[in-house]
Formats: C-alpha cells, structure tokens, sequence
C-alpha cells in the first residue's frame, strides 16, 4: 500500500515522556460521583433511577433519547443522592443536569447474564450491545459508536481504521493502553470488523510510540485481517481526514465524512470499551486519563471511574503546584480551558493538563506581517488569515465561503503564527454566531408557525360557536312549530 | 324637471360605473412591499416599536422613520431579514440578550388572564393553577405582562445555557 502526504501540520513539542513511562493506575474510587446526562454527541438520556435509589455496579441510571444517543450507567455500587445541575466540564462553567452517586464502596456488580460469542451474534446486533453498553468515541468527539458502525456497514465500507496516532502533545492514555492491553484492543477490532462486515483493519499509531507499534504488532500476529502500520510524527496526523489521506491518498469531500471514502475511523479506546462490553458485559463506566502538565507533581496514567472529579486525579498525582496558570480538559492544541477542577471526567476525557507559565502562549498580539505560515500549517488546505479577517469584520458569508465548515480546529494556524493571533478562537466566534444566527431563524420560523396555529385554532372555535348558535336557533324553532301543531 | 333628473342620474350611474371599471382593470398591487413587510412581522400588534401596531411599523418602515431593528420580538432574525429586504443596512445587529417572559411563581394567582393573551400560545396554566412560560415559545411581546394583575409577568434578559452560551469575540486584535 502506498503512503501519501497530508497537507500542512505542525511539530509541537510531544511533552509525552512526563507521563508515558507511568503504567496505568487505578484511580481510589472518589466518594462521590457526578454523571451529566450530556457526555455525548446528540440528545441527552434521560434519568431512569430516583433520589435515594441503591444502585449495583454498570446498572442502567439513564437511557438514550432520541437516534443518536447513549445511555448511562453506574461506575460504582452505591446511593443515587441527587438529580440536578452541576458545574460542566466546559469553558463556560455553566452547568448541566447531572446525576450524582454516593459510592458505598463495596463495588457490587449487578447480576450480569452469561455472554454469547459476539461473533455468533448478527452484526446489527453487536451494534446494538455497543450502543446499550453505552460506548461514544473515545478520542474526544464523543459522537455514540453504534451509529457510527450501522451507518458504516450500510454505506459498505471496505476498512476499519483504528486510530492510535495521539498526536495530542502531552497525552499518552493511548499509548498507555496500546502498550498495555493489546491483546484486548485487537479483539475489540476483530468484534468491530465483524460488525461492520469489512474484510481488514489497519492500526495506525505515530512512529514516536515504538513500544505500542510492537505490542499491537504481537497482538495482532495471528488475524491476518489486521495491519498495524507507522505514521510519522507531524501533528495532527491523528485526525481522521488527515489519517485517511495519509492512508489512501483520498481527501474527504468538503462537508462530507470519512465514511464517503470507504473507511471507517474509530480510536483505540473505543476499541477497547467494545472489548469489555461484549466480552466482560462491562458498560463504558471508566477510562484512562493522562493526568499531566508542568504544574503537576507527579504525572500519570490513570483509570478512572466517569464522574470522578479533575480535582481528585490531580490530588491522587500529588495535587497541582503553586505555579498552574491554565487548567486544560484535552490536549494543549484542541483542550478546552476548565472552569475550575470541580468538574467531572467524562466518556471523551483524554486528559486534564495543569500548565505552568512557560508552557502557555501568554503573548500579546500583534498586526498580521503577511508571513502566510498560517496558510502552510492549515491541513484542511484553508486561508486562517482571510478568515480571522472576516470574523472581525462579522462578515459571516465571507468567512463561510472561505470553509469555515471544514475548519477542526486543530490551533495549528495559532502555532505557527508569530504574531500570536488568536485565530482558533477567532472561528469559535465566528461558528458559535452562525450557530446563534441559526437558532433565532429556526426560532422566528417557530414563532410564526405557532401564531398561524392559535389564529387557525381561534377561528375554528368562532366557528363552532357560529354554528352552535345556529342549531339553538333551529331547535328553538322547531319546538315552536312543534307546540303549535300540538295546539292544533 | 324631470329630463334633468333624469340626466343627472343617469350621468352619475355611467361615471360610477366607469370608475369601478377603471379601478378594476388599472388595479396595482401599490402595497406590495407593505404586505411582504407584514408577512415577516410577527404580527402580534405588541406595540413594543411604538407605532399602531405591526401595519403602523410596515409602514414607518417603507417611509424609513424607523430602523430595521425596531422589532424586539422578532430580534435580530427580524432585523436582518428586514434589512436584506428593505436593502438598509443595520448598524448593529447584537442588542443584547432577548428578553422574555418569565412568571414568578410567588405572586401568580392562577387568574388564566395571560394564557388567552398570548399570542403564540407559550403559557401554560389553567385557572387556579401557577402558570408558567415555556420560553422556546416565548418571543418577548409583553402582551402578558400588561394583563397580569399582580405584576408577576416580567419580561427578563433569556438566561444563558450550555445550549445558548457562545464564545466571546476575542478581546485583544492582532491582525
């Protein structure tokens, strides 16, 4: 198979040697848990259990609602204490409804039925147990992986790729994994091969992780259907248009998806946590998180139960120094900034990052020279410049027909630009006010609708009353005829 | 006597015809950015725009007394789409949170008054029962708040959601 290049990318420095020779802990199990019924890409679940409520171990706490949707459960045994907001894993800080167990600490399983070999079961089925046990995609979309595989077997797609580049600097929770647990990752791709029918899989990983390389390699030795190959190094290899390109020399069409090229991307931990679903009746209730960052004491690998707060990893790696400027959720190019460490690991948690000084971009913008760095570093192959420009001008079909849609946000303009211009956050703005654009349009033409309606609603009961009245009228006139014809 | 009578009628019976032809048969749509104009107003006749009603605001638009942005049901959505129609520009399409309705559980009596008030039906409540709004529905007329009799309707800046919250312009410009 031929290799091909992808456009543009960046070397941040990997920062991967703080934690990557740290084997995975298991987290304490913190004595609370809170659970946002929103971890996952589309509509939340909805809560099926009650305050007070003694709950087993992977017992269901919430459905899925709606075509793309996960359920939720149980991380620990214990007592479900309340149903209601808590502080968001998110920039804004805002809150989401959240469910929030008290763990009993005896870590009692619910009764689990025996297994059936996952490859005696159809493949729409073995979709349907890796939507019930709750599985989204793992390398931070968060987007639910049964959808993924039904959508991929129906638009027959001819390879799975799993994605173990981690091109993120400092995160090694893949690697970690990899390294670790490859025979389990390899049977999760064979179970995932086989429900979404495709003849062969190919496990990427960036060449910086020989270790992982040649414990995939071992793994796999015996399924021919699976190739684990080395990417080089160059940040964002890791993503899944960039990984289809290097694989295929194909380009996903601009507002397509990488299924549209025939392959099918999912992470390694998603891998994984289909391998534990099916095998070990284990729903998605923990995972592994790179606790890392100049500010932290001792960074590591860690597994921890969803819902456990940031604060108590930092704490259990020695807590966060005197010195941490920026709490990140994610990578250092694609994290988002946490409000505070009082706020939950969720299913797409990769890492938690506490960042000294030296290792954030505190510098102050300054003009555009016109340098084009930006343009060279784009892999979507877009102009940042001509956009941040037009997101300041709020000129918002400019910034469209210059592909904003096709922009991910990987920060690699920001990293190379020596004048330091926020152009990452220039296209959030720019997004999340056509985003608002479209809400209050939708929101008008609802409006509209709803006055139609109570105007249609008034006139039919006019109507009715019209016509009530004028059946008393007739009654009242027959009974007149009617006494008459009596007194005749 | 009679002749002229009879003239004179006849006179008026022919003109009073020929008008009513001629205004059948030269007939122009003269309001026709006037009715467009009205199918984009919410047309809920709030007077929040100060003029009488949604006609009273066509209007003042055409004849460019007002500025696109006048509506504040309708917020920005309405604006934009008034100026691409109106071919204006708008000076500055971001006033602010919209306001909504909001009741205050405390003081609602359950009178049902703000229920038949509403034009989009956004209330929900029966007599003697709290009501409340359901503010998707919600556009921020304020005909509720004028019917309310223990002021309990406020009209309230929306509040911000995970779903609603947008990331800031950036504060400090390079380019």
């Amino acid at each position: 198979m031929r290799r091909h290049d992808f456009r543009g990318g960046v070397h941040p420095p990997g920062q991967k040697h703080l934690s990557a020779e740290r084997a995975i802990e298991l987290l304490p199990m913190p004595p609370r848990l809170y659970l946002p019924l929103q971890q996952h890409a589309g509509g939340p679940a909805l809560p099926i259990v009650t305050v007070g409520q003694r709950v087993g171990k992977g017992e269901l706490l919430a459905q899925a609602q709606g075509a793309a949707s996960a359920p939720l459960h149980a991380p620990t045994s214990g007592t479900i204490i309340a149903i209601g907001e808590f502080t968001a894993p998110h920039p804004s800080g805002l809150p989401l409804p959240t469910i929030t167990l008290e763990a009993d600490g005896a870590e009692r399983w619910i009764e689990r039925e025996p297994l059936p070999d996952p490859f005696s079961l159809s493949p729409a089925q073995v979709a349907a147990q890796v939507g019930a046990a709750g599985i989204v995609g793992m390398g931070g979309a968060n987007f639910p992986s049964a959808v993924k595989l039904d959508k991929a077997r129906q638009a027959g797609v001819h390879t799975l790729v799993i994605n173990g580049a981690e091109c993120e600097p400092y995160m090694s929770c893949d690697d970690r994994l990899m390294r670790e647990r490859a025979t389990d990752i390899v049977d999760g791709v064979a179970i995932m091969l086989h429900a979404v029918q495709a003849p062969r899989a190919l496990i990427a990983i960036e060449d910086n992780k020989p270790e992982a390389i040649q414990a995939m390699r071992d793994a796999c030795r015996s399924d021919t259907r699976i190739e684990v190959l080395n990417l080089p190094s160059r940040y964002p290899a890791g993503s899944a248009k960039q990984l289809i390109q290097w694989l295929t020399g194909l380009e996903t069409p601009a507002g397509g998806r990488g299924t549209d090229t025939g392959l099918l991307v999912h992470n390694v931990g998603t891998a994984y946590a289909v391998h534990r679903a099916l095998r070990d009746g284990q729903p998605l209730i923990s995972r592994i998180v790179t606790v890392s960052g100049g500010a932290v004491a001792e960074p590591r690998n860690l597994e921890a139960p969803l819902g456990a707060l940031a604060a108590d990893l930092l704490a259990y790696c020695g807590g966060v120094g005197d010195d941490c400027v920026r709490l990140l959720m994610g990578g250092p190019m694609m994290g988002h900034p946490l409000p505070s460490a009082e706020t939950p690991v969720i299913k797409g948690t990769n890492g938690i990052l506490a960042l000294t000084i030296a290792e954030v971009s505190e510098h102050t913008p300054s003009p555009c020279i016109r340098c084009g760095h930006c343009v060279e570093a784009c892999p979507m192959g877009l102009l940042p410049v001509e956009m941040a420009n037009s997101a300041r001008r709020e000129d918002w079909s400019g910034i469209q027909a210059l592909g904003l849609s096709d922009c991910m946000a990987c920060g690699s303009c920001a990293y190379r630009c020596p004048s330091h211009i926020a152009l990452p956050q220039y296209f959030a703005y720019a997004r999340d006010q056509l985003a608002e654009q479209r809400r209050e349009e939708a929101k008008a033409q609802q409006i509209r609708q709803l006055i139609q309606q109570r105007q249609a609603r008034l006139a039919r009961a006019e109507q009715a009353k019209a016509e009530a009245a004028a059946q008393r009228q007739a009654a009242k006139k027959q009974r007149a005829i009617a006494a008459v014809e009596d007194d005749d | 006597m009679i002749a002229a009578m009879a003239t004179l009628t006849s006179l008026g019976l022919l003109l009073g015809l020929l008008l009513s032809l001629a205004a059948r048969i030269f007939r122009t749509p003269s309001n026709a950015l006037h009715e467009e104009i009205m199918t984009l107003l919410p047309g809920v006749n709030c007077g929040q725009c100060g003029y009488p009603g949604c006609g009273g605001a066509a209007d003042a638009l055409i004849a460019g007394k007002a500025s696109p942005a006048l509506c504040p049901p309708g917020g920005s959505a309405l604006a934009r789409a008034l100026a691409a129609t109106l071919g204006r520009t708008l000076e500055s399409a971001d006033d602010g949170p919209s306001l909504l309705a909001e009741i205050d559980e405390s003081l609602c009596i359950g009178c049902a008054h703000c229920v038949k008030h509403c034009p989009t039906d956004a209330i929900v409540g029966a007599p003697k029962q709290i009501h409340s709004v359901f503010q998707e529905a919600c556009m921020g007329c304020g005909l509720c708040v004028e019917v309310c009799p223990t002021e309990c309707l406020q009209l309230r800046p929306q509040t911000t959601t995970l779903a609603t919250w947008r990331w800031p312009k950036p504060a400090l410009e390079g380019a």
